[in-house]
């Protein structure tokens, strides 16, 4: 079993998501992460898709995507990625716990957004290893609410996913 | 030329070479059909009694001629009633484009009267679908549709296509039928290291399906088994692919195929499959399917590649290109020892051979054989009387079999074989069972109103005899709700229907009622009487294993 991570560069057109999550559910493939944004063209549309398994289980994934017609480009995004991820976490605000929170939001570099009597926010953009150790150390006080965006990445150098068009 | 939408959708199929649409005509696709109409001379509509059997036709016209069959239905319920055909058209691969209506764009997404996600719903049964947005895009978009069906692995395609794109007007220059995208042959370093592995085997076994049928590979597929000295077998949806009697070709492998063929792939250490997919009917229990030996394999469709079975090495690529390029590497050799091992094992197929008289399922096809011309269609529906047809139909040319393997869906053949004759011009053969001919036989309406020649055998036996036997088998005999006991008269029903019948319960009168219904111009169906304890045999009991297989009952 491993981590791994995909680019899939799609068609900018009504319901691609839908198709690509719909090909995940009814293939059975287990997704850690999943984000979708607009890129530097208004044709494409750019999905990160983050799971686990085995090198089959990858495989199937990306021979399936492929078969989409509105797939256009698929890169397995390796070490040689720039990857992160955003939190927005919000913990109760007591008196007892205050301090060690803010310590611990202070050592892992978060941004603290919001502050009221009885709550407060953070904000972390980092790697998803480092945002769940965050939350983790978090759990030992109380935490309100969380939202995270799921992973965007892309290759380092001037090399582009559209360079990889195997279509 | 400015043209409606309506008019733009029947002129592009007539672009596309398309002769004859299925259908059934409704609100929401009123203005196609005031369009086909118009162009009746042009493009010829067959109205089925039933959605489901409109698709069911395009798919059999498809599977028959190799062409992309087309269906026109309208929203809501009668686009919902293509599913079933939608999807077992996805499943065997066959190129299929579905036109329906919907309600108009601005209605969409508010539940109007006949509306339905059908996108939606055949997402995961289709290559691909589209709602059209605008008359503009309408050409452009049922030209892609045929592109994608008949490209790479082929399947169905749906356009829905809202009221006011059939009522708004765009420009439109027609030219040619759109042509399958070109393939390529797998790369040249897996194919070297496929014929290294190859050359180093000494029990080949060949084994394909209907990939290699549509990848029209025969010829390089049969110089390869030359070359090396390989039996051939092939899955449920390779048959007709190769005539059957073919040197050295030991038909149907998997849980109802032949002794020898599941055998001589168990045994073998090389297995070169194409165009095949491993599902679990053919393999049975995984883990102890043909353990020890090296699968290459290659398919157009990379995803099948090691999907269920481990591939040693993968080829994604055309099959033909590909085994043009695999021939010149691989070695002649003659392998007498593995020969005739394979010779022993048939022998003992045919040692334990049916030898039964009367009328026996084995006995009545091979009756029917003598009536088959080398082109025509045989379709059927699903259970035992497909098994036995798939064991003991002989077949002469290509694209004969016209029987649906992956989804399994019974009241298929009805619209399939009507589909099959209108494609091919020739006599269709429907070998049905009583239990599946029930389920869509108001399309008997369409075979008497088309006067489509076609001989209905119904091998009656009174149960639902798949679910039967394996109700024998393993749910000590508890036939939940499969003893059918009705009280139908299907010769009575066909003259209902304005065609004629007759009923067989010896075979001597099925000779006759062959002779009458092979004779007849259009629609004939035999009531073929038969009993309702045969078994389908040999079986490999789900998730079993050749060391589990049933040659004979009481084994």
């Amino acid at each position: 079993m491993q981590d791994f991570t995909l680019a899939v560069l799609v068609q900018n057109k009504f319901g691609v998501l839908n198709r690509v999550t719909s090909l995940f559910r009814r293939r059975r493939f287990n997704i850690a992460s999943l984000t979708v944004s607009e890129t530097e063209s208004p044709d494409y549309s750019r999905i990160t898709v983050s799971s686990t398994g085995e090198d089959v289980m990858k495989n199937q994934l990306m021979d399936q995507l492929y078969k989409l017609s509105e797939v256009v480009s698929i890169t397995e995004l390796d070490s040689e990625t720039i990857s992160c991820e955003l939190l927005l976490i919000k913990m109760r605000n007591t008196p007892e716990t205050r301090e060690d929170i803010r310590a611990a939001a202070e050592a892992f570099g978060a941004l603290t957004v919001d502050y009221t009597r009885d709550a407060m926010m953070f904000r972390v953009t980092d790697d998803s290893h480092r945002i769940d150790r965050f939350i983790e150390l978090m759990r030992d006080y109380t935490i309100l609410e969380i939202c995270r965006t799921g992973i965007v990445a892309l290759e380092r150098g001037s090399k582009t996913i559209i360079q990889n068009d195997m279509k | 030329m400015l043209l409606s939408g309506a008019d733009i959708i029947v002129k592009t199929l007539i672009e596309q070479d398309c002769d004859v649409v299925f259908g059934y005509p409704g609100g929401q696709i009123i203005h196609v059909y005031d369009s086909l109409y118009k162009y009746q001379d042009q493009l010829r509509h067959v109205l089925a009694a039933h959605e489901q059997g409109a698709v069911h036709a395009a798919d059999g016209y498809a599977r028959a001629t190799g062409k992309v069959g087309v269906v026109i239905a309208t929203s809501g319920p009668g686009a919902t009633n293509l599913v079933t055909g939608i999807a077992t058209a996805y499943l065997d691969s066959i190129p299929l484009v579905a036109i329906t209506g919907n309600v108009f764009s601005s209605q969409l997404g508010s539940d109007s009267f006949q509306e339905i996600d059908i996108t939606g719903i055949t997402l995961p049964i289709t290559k691909h679908n589209y709602v059209v947005g605008s008359a503009d895009e309408l050409h452009d978009v049922i030209r892609e549709a045929f592109t994608i069906a008949k490209s790479g692995r082929p399947g169905p395609v749906l356009i829905d296509v809202p009221k006011d794109i059939q009522i708004g007007k765009a420009e439109v220059e027609f030219s040619c039928a759109v042509q399958p995208t070109p393939q390529q042959a797998a790369k040249d370093i897996r194919i070297s290291e496929a014929a290294e592995c190859i050359n180093a085997c000494q029990r080949p076994y060949i084994y394909f399906g209907g990939g290699m049928i549509s990848g029209g590979a025969q010829s390089e597929m049969l110089r390869l088994a030359e070359l090396i000295d390989a039996p051939i077998g092939c899955s449920f949806m390779g048959l007709s692919g190769i005539p059957t009697d073919t040197p050295g070709f030991l038909g149907m492998q998997g849980m109802h195929g032949h002794y020898a063929s599941s055998m001589a792939m168990h045994k073998a250490d090389c297995i070169i499959a194409m165009g095949v997919r491993f599902n679990d009917r053919v393999t049975g229990n995984r883990a102890k399917f043909v353990r020890g030996a090296k699968i290459v394999h290659i398919d157009i469709d990379g995803a099948e590649l090691s999907k269920t079975v481990t591939a040693h090495h993968g080829l994604r690529g055309e099959i033909k290109l590909t085994l043009e390029k695999l021939l010149p590497l691989i070695k002649e050799s003659k392998k007498p020892e593995w020969r005739s091992a394979v010779q022993n094992i048939v022998a003992e197929e045919h040692a334990n051979a049916d030898t039964r008289e009367g009328m026996t399922p084995k006995n009545v096809l091979e009756l029917l054989n003598g009536y088959l011309g080398a082109k025509t269609p045989v379709a059927t529906d699903v259970g035992q009387h497909q098994m036995w047809a798939a064991q003991y139909i002989r077949f002469q040319d290509t694209l004969r079999f016209i029987s649906n393997g992956g989804l399994g869906t019974m009241g298929f053949g009805m619209g399939a074989a009507i589909g099959a004759a209108i494609g091919t011009g020739e006599r269709s053969v429907l070998v049905t069972g009583d239990g599946s001919f029930g389920m869509c036989l108001n399309e008997m309406a369409t075979a008497v109103h088309e006067n489509v020649p076609l001989v209905v055998l119904i091998m009656n036996n009174g149960v639902l005899g798949m679910v039967r036997q394996w109700q024998t088998l393993f749910f000590d005999g508890h036939y939940s709700n499969t003893v059918l006991d009705r009280k139908t008269d299907f010769v009575k029903l066909a003259e209902a229907f304005g065609a004629k019948g007759a009923r067989a319960a010896t075979m001597e009168e099925l000779e006759d009622a062959f002779k009458a219904a092979f004779s007849c111009d259009g629609p004939f169906v035999i009531d073929c009487l038969i009993e309702k304890d045969e078994f389908v045999l040999p079986m490999l009991p789900p998730g079993g294993s050749m060391d589990d297989i049933i040659v004979k009952l009481g084994d």
